[in-house]
């Protein structure tokens, strides 16, 4: 066994922990913070990202032991200590950027160091900046609309709107999400 | 998926994990970012008695100027190259190389060192070094040693690191006002290369390809034809000339070999123009 300290959603925790522990197991199964999710456990998916000092992490595919001394940022750690939502949250939930909610945890995560990180993003970056991160219900479209929403001034102009449009250059399946889309923007 | 157990022990400098290896012999691994190993080791296919971490090891993580050259620590990440800013005046090649490597979260973790030292054929960044003419530095019990990139890939996943060696540095050739491209065909977003290709055209030209053997290559082939005075698209005809392409899953032997011509002959051009 060997003794972990880290620091998650502000709290220091010390554990003994067997080497071999994922830091999503840890995360999980001993501090008990379920919203963090496993989803591919190859490092694909992108389901379990948190931010490790800051930045985005699969944490399936880290061991705890890796993350000694280290600042952990999950899910739960993002709301105000009144509850608020977070920025990224909030965005998501106006832009309707989940279906079934799976991947939401991590694209959340992604998406807060992704915006930490560029200076600008237009529609291009916020595509390629979520790349780690699958989604198989909502097509991607409200998700980056929720985060070019975040990116605000730092988005080009109409940005946001734009996304739909986008899609349906690419054909009847792009149509289909812009009109969706639509909707969802004007409400 | 979790690893079969192992002994795990933090090196806090490249001696004391020069140290570890000795001691440990072949039952021992190095870590650092871990995208490569760990992976492996969730899947059960490498099973380490010992897990050397130098991942906290300080002072690997620099990417300067030192002469006509640019010196790598081996612990600098894909993110730290696809940033700097030295390294995309100096080696943009490298640095957009760097940017094609998995998605945002594999670069936050994944090391310059680490996926030169795993060796696999389908990784981006060997190509973009062995392209580029680099120059590693390995350290042992009895000291550092150079090894050129050309030299380093001796097998599948194999290297010409020492059971007892630690890659602590890489150095490229500075090579600002070269032509260079990297082309990278994939089918999924985040997905390893079908085929990829890293080309310089500085004086000389350097081609490398990605997953077309069981080793990071160099195309030689290709190389050799652009020194005689070949086109573009002889040249590129050349570019599976001694590979060993794989057929998996994504793509067939036959397919790699096709791909490998368009992307060389893609990356000749755009390097060139």
């Amino acid at each position: 066994m060997v003794l972990v300290s880290v620091e998650v959603n502000g709290s220091s925790y010390q554990h003994e922990v067997e080497p071999r522990t994922l830091l999503v197991q840890y995360l999980r199964e001993t501090l008990g913070l379920t919203g963090t999710n496993i989803g591919c456990d190859t490092s694909s998916c992108g389901a379990c990202t948190v931010l490790l000092d800051g930045e985005s992490v699969k944490s399936c595919t880290l061991l705890a032991v890796q993350a000694d001394g280290a600042a952990i940022v999950t899910i739960e750690g993002l709301s105000g200590p009144d509850g608020a939502l977070h920025p990224v949250q909030q965005a998501f939930h106006e832009h309707h950027a989940l279906q079934c909610g799976y991947c939401t945890p991590g694209m959340v995560m992604a998406a807060v160091s992704l915006l930490a990180e560029e200076g600008q993003l237009d529609e291009r970056g916020v595509r390629e900046g979520l790349e780690g991160n699958l989604c198989r219900c909502t097509g991607y479209h409200n998700i980056v609309r929720a985060v070019l929403a975040c990116a605000g001034d730092r988005a080009p102009a109409g940005a946001v709107d734009a996304v739909g449009a986008v899609g349906a250059a690419g054909g009847a399946v792009g149509a289909v999400g812009a009109a969706g889309g639509t909707g969802a923007v004007a409400s | 998926m979790i690893p079969a157990a192992f002994e795990y022990a933090r090196a806090e400098s490249t001696e004391e994990a020069i140290a570890l290896l000795v001691e440990h012999g072949d039952e021992a691994k190095l870590i650092a970012g871990g995208h490569s190993l760990l992976p492996l080791m969730k899947l059960r296919l490498a099973t380490p008695a010992v897990l050397v971490d130098i991942g906290r090891v300080p002072g690997l993580s620099y990417i300067e100027e030192r002469g006509d050259e640019i010196a790598i620590g081996a612990l600098a990440r894909h993110h730290d190259l696809e940033t700097s800013a030295v390294l995309k005046e100096q080696v943009p090649l490298l640095a957009a190389t760097a940017h094609q490597v998995g998605d945002p979260q594999v670069r936050h973790r994944g090391t310059l060192g680490g996926t030169l030292a795993h060796g696999d054929p389908a990784s981006d960044l060997p190509a973009a070094v062995l392209a580029l003419g680099g120059t590693l530095v390995a350290q042992g019990p009895n000291g550092r040693r150079e090894i050129s990139a050309l030299e380093f890939f001796r097998g599948f996943l194999e290297t010409a690191l020492g059971a007892d060696e630690v890659l602590v540095e890489v150095r490229v050739p500075k090579a600002a006002g070269a032509g260079w491209s990297f082309q990278k065909f994939n089918r999924r977003a985040q997905d390893w290369a079908i085929v990829g290709v890293a080309a310089v055209v500085n004086g000389t030209t350097g081609v490398a390809l990605v997953n077309m053997g069981s080793t990071p290559l160099r195309a030689t082939a290709v190389e050799e034809a652009v020194r005689s005075g070949a086109s573009v698209v002889d040249a590129a005809a050349a570019a599976s000339h001694g590979t060993d392409p794989p057929s998996d899953a994504n793509a067939s032997s036959e397919y790699r070999r096709h791909l490998a011509t368009v992307l060389v002959r893609r990356a000749l051009e755009e390097a060139s123009s």
